[in-house]
């Protein structure tokens, strides 16, 4: 990957190091992506994340949505046959990305409308999680 | 009994009702709540990368907090997001001793990892009993009222470090809910997402997935969703307020109901609650 | 002025003391060593040095926080920060002046802001991203408990960030050193206002003075100074009660 000054192989053996998950662990059942509640959101499914980075294909993964999306409500580490912790390979990625400073959002792109009344949970749990 | 009190950000602005209506039932009780003072944020969701020391710094001044005002007590919290992370924070810096060393050399006063962090739920089943609860309702208002308890993503996950109840077949907020005498429903979408943080950036997800677990709650014929969470009360309230016929409460809101509390003292409005209940339900 | 350079140096060190009893010690100032007298302040030691000080320096007595220093002593990998009216110097000490903070500051109009629980969140979002590092409450000259504000102001307690603030100089210290890019001493100064406006209760004296000024109390008073000449308003000022000061001298006596 030219735009991380990583190859591919480094950047899945990060991933793999950060999340303390063996990708090659997962059989492709699909349960995580039956199960996940922003499955309809996502432009890849998260089992197909996996997939992608067994295979080292990193460059779909980063594109797509998938990791900003998850909101580590912990479904798919729940239901795993395999006991593979989906969320925090999510986790892993959104870190790498952050760290590559390429952050989902920016702090002041927040709508404001709908600030009123806001559990504070949700912001700070958006901008840990979405921005680093 | 005592226990130590960390209300999170939320319980004292945007779920004022949650703390009051908890506040009410601990009079009842005789559990007498000592809150932790100037606290800090917990940091929202546990980090769950394995290089994570930065963002445990968060909770982990919490529970230092909690091990300084008093290490023999248990330290009590409500908000699912919190006691989440703390409780998680906690597992992470009990069994990772070196993890705990590094995280030690950052904080101004060492952690021992000897604080145990409850869940009102769970010292109403441990310590109090369903029994003493039963006893103590006053009021079988809520009989015939159909309610769906909703646990949300982060009070039971991960189950290993929670224990709190089985992940994928819990029975304790049924439990309290049969003893305080509502109709419980058997409610296949109690992990269902509701959204969560993404109600900051990209509200339709909340809102769709929000309006989703509505209807599946308007297809069990109940009236009303019970939950512990203050986002969940947030999203759902917020994107299904007008669309739905139903109520949302906090846990603490029905049990002092049935404990004869006044509405108005759980953050309750009393005219709607009393003809809600009163018009259809009344035993 | 001789240019438009905010620290402008007038003249190099010249200083030759034939005092053989006189103390030296070297500062290094943006990187370039002077030998000044032992014993200054930062401030004093670098005008001693020649630099004439237009931005920077303000009330030179602790209060109102433009000149926040950045420095570094000998011998020590930490960087350290204080008011250059306040600290004194020591050898080989390295200073670097921050008169400013480039930071962000939110408009508002004090009367149409709403003092709830989302008025932080409004303005100043990113205090969300705090991590709790406590870097801002070790940087603090005035040794205010920052983090703590802070959280304050993410539970949205208005009286409590204004409360726990209120020694807070705005020197902008804590802004830049703050891993979350949070600009504390705005956030406080939003929390101080709006608790000044809408939660502090309106003072009852002022009130009754102003009536009394209108009602024309102190017109003749006021006229009888008028006709004073400036001697004998001297007289009358040196000798006028000042409250403090009573207060704290039976207390050195005690001492």
């Amino acid at each position: 990957m030219s735009m991380f000054k990583k190859t591919n192989e480094e950047f899945v053996h990060e991933v793999e190091l950060l999340s303390g998950q063996n990708l090659f662990s997962c059989y492709q059942c699909g349960k995580c992506s039956a199960g996940c509640a922003f499955a309809n959101f996502m432009d890849m499914l998260p089992h197909q994340v996996i997939r992608f980075l067994q295979l080292k294909k990193v460059e779909p993964v980063i594109d797509a949505n998938t990791y900003w999306y998850c909101a580590a409500c912990l479904t798919c580490t729940t239901r795993c046959p395999k006991s593979v912790d989906l969320a925090s390979i999510m986790e892993a990625l959104r870190n790498i990305m952050i760290r590559e400073n390429r952050p989902y959002i920016q702090v002041f792109s927040l709508p404001v409308e709908i600030i009123e009344g806001f559990p504070q949970q949700a912001a700070v749990s958006a901008l840990r999680k979405l921005s680093g | 009994m005592k226990l130590l009190y960390y209300p999170g950000c939320t319980l004292h602005t945007v779920a004022v009702q949650f703390d009051q209506s908890t506040k009410e039932i601990c009079k009842q009780l005789d559990i007498e709540l000592i809150e932790i003072s100037d606290f800090t944020c917990c940091g929202g969701l546990y980090p769950q990368t394995t290089e994570n020391l930065m963002q445990l710094q968060a909770p982990a001044r919490i529970l230092v907090q909690a091990q300084r005002t008093d290490p023999n007590l248990e330290l009590m919290t409500l908000c699912t997001f919190c006691y989440n992370t703390l409780k998680r924070t906690h597992y992470t810096l009990k069994k990772d001793e070196q993890k705990r060393n590094i995280l030690n050399d950052y904080l101004e006063e060492p952690y021992n990892a000897k604080v145990k962090i409850v869940h009102l739920i769970e010292v109403f089943r441990d310590d109090i009993g369903y029994d003493t609860i039963r006893k103590k309702s006053k009021r079988s208002l809520l009989k015939g009222f159909r309610v769906a308890p909703y646990y949300g993503c982060l009070l039971l996950r991960p189950m290993n470090e929670i224990e709190l109840d089985d992940q994928e077949q819990p029975s304790i907020l049924e439990d309290l809910l049969y003893a305080i005498g509502c109709d419980v429903i058997e409610f296949p979408y109690r992990f269902d997402c509701c959204g969560s943080f993404h109600v900051v950036n990209k509200p339709e997800i909340a809102e769709q997935c929000s309006k989703e677990l509505l209807r599946y709650t308007e297809q069990f014929h109940a009236n009303c969703l019970v939950t512990c969470c203050p986002l969940c009360y947030y999203n759902i309230s917020r994107f299904g307020g007008t669309d739905f016929n139903f109520q949302i409460f906090y846990i603490t809101q029905l049990v002092g109901l049935a404990l004869g509390i006044e509405p108005i003292k759980l953050g309750l409005d009393p005219e709607i609650i009393n003809k809600f209940i009163s018009d259809s339900y009344l035993v | 002025m001789k240019t438009l350079n905010e620290i402008e140096v007038t003249k190099k060190s010249e200083f030759k003391s034939t005092d053989t009893k006189m103390e030296f010690v070297n500062i290094f100032f943006a990187g370039k060593r002077y030998r000044v007298l032992k014993g200054l302040t930062i401030l004093k030691a670098l005008e001693f040095a020649g630099y004439r000080l237009v931005r920077g320096v303000g009330c030179r007595g602790g209060f109102c926080g433009a000149c926040a220093t950045v420095y570094r002593t000998d011998g020590d990998y930490r960087i350290k920060v204080g008011l250059a009216c306040q600290t004194m110097i020591e050898n080989n000490m390295y200073l670097a002046q921050l008169p400013f903070y480039p930071a962000i500051k939110a408009f508002y109009t004090v009367d149409e802001i709403k003092p709830s629980g989302d008025l932080f969140l409004r303005y100043y979002p990113e205090i969300m991203k705090c991590l709790q590092c406590n870097t801002c409450r070790k940087v603090c000259p005035q040794d205010l408990d920052v983090m703590r504000y802070i959280a304050a102001a993410q539970r949205g307690d208005v009286s409590r960030v204004a409360d726990l603030s209120f020694d807070c100089l705005q020197c902008g210290l804590c802004a830049s050193r703050c891993p979350a890019e949070i600009v504390h001493y705005h956030v406080a100064q939003l929390g101080r206002r709006s608790y000044s406006r809408f939660m502090q209760k309106p003072s009852t004296h002022l009130s009754k003075r102003i009536e009394e000024i209108n009602s024309g109390k102190f017109n003749n008073e006021i006229e009888s100074l008028i006709k004073l000449d400036r001697k004998e308003l001297e007289i009358i000022y040196s000798q006028r009660d000042i409250e403090p000061e009573e207060e704290i001298a039976p207390k050195k006596d005690e001492d």
